[in-house]
């Protein structure tokens, strides 16, 4: 299936940021198509909401350039682009009420909109967010939820290329948070306008978007699906941040029918693939060797684990943490330290290991990802 | 009973705490104003003072010192306004364009007049107003004939003068808590920086404006040493006509009256103007947010 290349809505080519010595963000490329859910995620400090605000046009870059739908708007101020902003905490204006915040947008454009058709556009708005006949409300009469889907209709109204939404989950607490990451998902089908998620809560990020985009000091680590992240990560950094795993320090070996192997320490040896999201590790790197916990197979003995099996080692488990569908293990190797293992309940495994018995651990050749560090 | 005690305890508490104002506020406040307003309602002793009597002659009378209520009623709004056209641009500079040396400095500047006398700082001005200051000067550019002292433009300035900070602090305080995120918000849906002065800004310190504006009017209201001096009795404020009517012509009852009629309008004048205030954009609550 090809598609013709749509403009994307929102594109960085080379973009940096830097405050004095400090490099905020670092020549970051970057495309946002359209329709499509995108988060930025990374620790704070790590330039996501730098970028957020050069989308904006609150922060102009030092270099490079941004485009939105193929317009270049390097140096446009915020009030002259076409995208709209969810702040952290809502930045709603105390002064006027919900109906005459929500309108904000539309009695700025020149030449001004009717008095009906803002009234008109106001109600649709605020019905979408689930807020009817909340217009004439005070801006402080309102529950926090109330608040963020007051900010949502007061952007979304203006019809933006882009949805820009920095943390606005942040201040809610959990259970409206899962509420409102439900009414965001909803919200992005239904108007089919890109969103632009900003977060540090990989979770957040990994079940609410299509895309995924993960930055570290500044720089665009990998961008992809969240399966991509959390199967193809393109090194240790995306392999930790995404999801958990279990790391093992080694050096790349040589590399034979798809499988790299690697020499852990102690003079162990192992073997796993290399990520297809980059260039394979070459002979002599220092490498991580990864293992999704739930990757990992756990049996009383060496003979009782399945045949394709790359690693096989002794264990001890040091705790063990019920999680209902599965369970999680905590074992300890002599040499290699301790594993996280998850293992469903079904299957041969039914049995739950107790704490203080000694197991046998292993994992197939392709669970093993042989990554860079970072 | 024992849910009783902390409860008369804390109202043994509350009446030492609003006592000693309670106090202050019934012997030197209200009470004095009940005299004054019984006064009021009095005649003339034959030697001045007051004689007992029930008559509302005095208030008939009121029209005869016309001119000083006219002159307060128009120059204590007209300084009010001109105060915070001027205090209005400072107190933004302070709170959004001046960095934290800068403004520390200024704020120090506004407030530094106050440490010298307010009668010493008038009598200064009698002499930038004076023939022999801003007019000469004007003369050697070519406009002659411009007196400014003992003119209504020479209370005004002096109005301004001497309550500058008392506007500029308020208006700077509610500048400076206005959360900056909301003029984000403001630019991102749409707005350029005139129009979120206008929409965001501008509203949103008005609670600052209003509080500035009701200390510079109430106390231009009771003004006499700025008309006295800088009016040079020809422009005289109702406090002027009070010295005189207690001091000079000695008519108690006559100056009661014209007391309480001041303080009549003060409290009509204040009442509509908070409410006024008030009613826009619910400004009180909105400063709470």
């Amino acid at each position: 299936m090809t598609k013709p290349a749509a403009i994307p809505d929102i594109s960085f080519r080379g973009v940096s940021k830097r405050y004095g010595d400090v490099v905020a963000v670092d020549k970051v490329d970057l495309d946002l198509s359209k329709g499509s859910f995108v988060s930025l995620l990374g620790p704070s400090g790590c330039g996501k909401t730098t970028c957020l605000r050069m989308m904006a046009g609150f922060e102009q870059p030092s270099a490079g350039e941004v485009f939105i739908r193929g317009d270049n708007v390097t140096g446009v101020p915020a009030y002259r682009r076409p995208v709209n902003m969810v702040f952290q905490h809502y930045a709603l204006f105390p002064h006027l009420n919900v109906a005459d915040n929500v309108s904000y947008g539309l009695r700025q454009r020149s030449p001004r909109p009717p008095r009906e058709g803002i009234a008109k556009a106001v109600d649709e708005a605020l019905s979408m967010v689930r807020l009817s006949g909340y217009g004439a409300r005070r801006i402080w009469e309102l529950s926090g939820g109330q608040q963020q889907r007051v900010a949502l209709a007061r952007a979304l109204i203006n019809r933006p290329a882009v949805l820009l939404l920095d943390e606005p989950l942040a201040a809610l607490d959990r259970k409206l948070r899962h509420d409102m990451q439900i009414e965001l998902q909803n919200l992005q089908r239904n108007v089919g306008i890109t969103f632009l998620l900003v977060t540090h809560d990989q979770e957040e990020a990994l079940s609410m978007s299509d895309r995924v985009c993960i930055m570290k000091d500044g720089r665009l680590v990998q961008a992809g699906t969240p399966r991509e992240l959390y199967d193809e990560p393109v090194n240790g950094y995306v392999a930790d941040f995404v999801g958990k795993s279990n790391f093992f320090a080694g050096t790349a070996g040589q590399a034979s029918d798809g499988l790299i192997k690697v020499a852990l320490v102690d003079g162990m040896k192992t073997a796993g693939r290399a990520s297809r999201s980059t260039a394979p590790p070459r002979q002599g790197d220092a490498v991580l060797v990864s293992v999704r916990p739930e990757r990992i197979r756990l049996a009383a003995a060496e003979r009782d684990l399945p045949n394709q099996i790359a690693f096989r080692a002794e264990a001890k488990v040091l705790n063990r943490i019920f999680l209902g569908e599965q369970t999680e293990y905590l074992v300890a190797h002599d040499r290699l330290g301790e594993f996280m293992v998850r293992s469903p309940r079904q299957g041969n495994q039914a049995r739950a290991f107790e704490i203080g018995d000694r197991v046998a651990i292993g994992w197939p050749p392709d669970a093993a990802l042989v990554l860079i560090k970072d | 009973m024992a849910a009783s005690l902390p409860s008369s305890r804390s109202k043994v508490v509350t009446t030492l705490l609003v006592a000693p104002a309670g106090l202050f506020f019934l012997f030197l406040l209200i009470l004095p104003l009940i005299v004054v307003i019984i006064y009021s309602f009095g005649a003339r002793a034959e030697a001045g003072g007051y004689a007992p009597a029930f008559t509302f002659d005095n208030y008939a009378n009121l029209p005869a010192r016309g001119q000083a209520f006219i002159n307060t009623l128009t120059l204590a709004p007209l300084g009010t306004l001109l105060t915070v056209l001027f205090a209005y641009p400072l107190a933004y500079f302070l709170a959004v364009k001046a960095n934290e040396r800068l403004r520390t400095l200024l704020l120090v500047l506004v407030i530094v007049p106050f440490w010298t006398s307010q009668l010493l700082r008038y009598y200064a001005w009698i002499m930038i107003l004076g023939s022999k200051g801003i007019p000469s000067w004007l003369a050697w550019i070519g406009m002659t004939d411009v007196r400014i002292i003992n003119t209504p433009w020479a209370v005004l300035i002096g109005a301004v003068y001497g309550f500058l900070p008392l506007m500029v602090l308020p208006i700077y305080v509610s500048l400076e808590k206005l959360d900056k995120r909301l003029l984000e918000a403001s630019a991102d849906l749409g707005a350029d920086a005139p129009r979120t002065f206008w929409q965001v800004t501008l509203p949103l310190s008005l609670p600052g404006v209003a509080t500035g504006s009701m200390l510079v009017f109430i106390l231009l209201m009771g003004e006499y040493i700025l008309p006295q001096l800088l009016g040079g009795g020809k422009v005289f404020f109702i406090g002027n006509a009070l010295v005189d009517l207690f001091l000079q012509s000695r008519n108690w009852p006559f100056g009661a009256a014209v007391s309480t009629a001041l303080v009549a309008i003060m409290f009509v004048t204040i009442a509509v103007y908070m409410r006024f205030v008030l009613s826009r954009g619910d400004t009180r609550r909105a400063a709470l947010v």
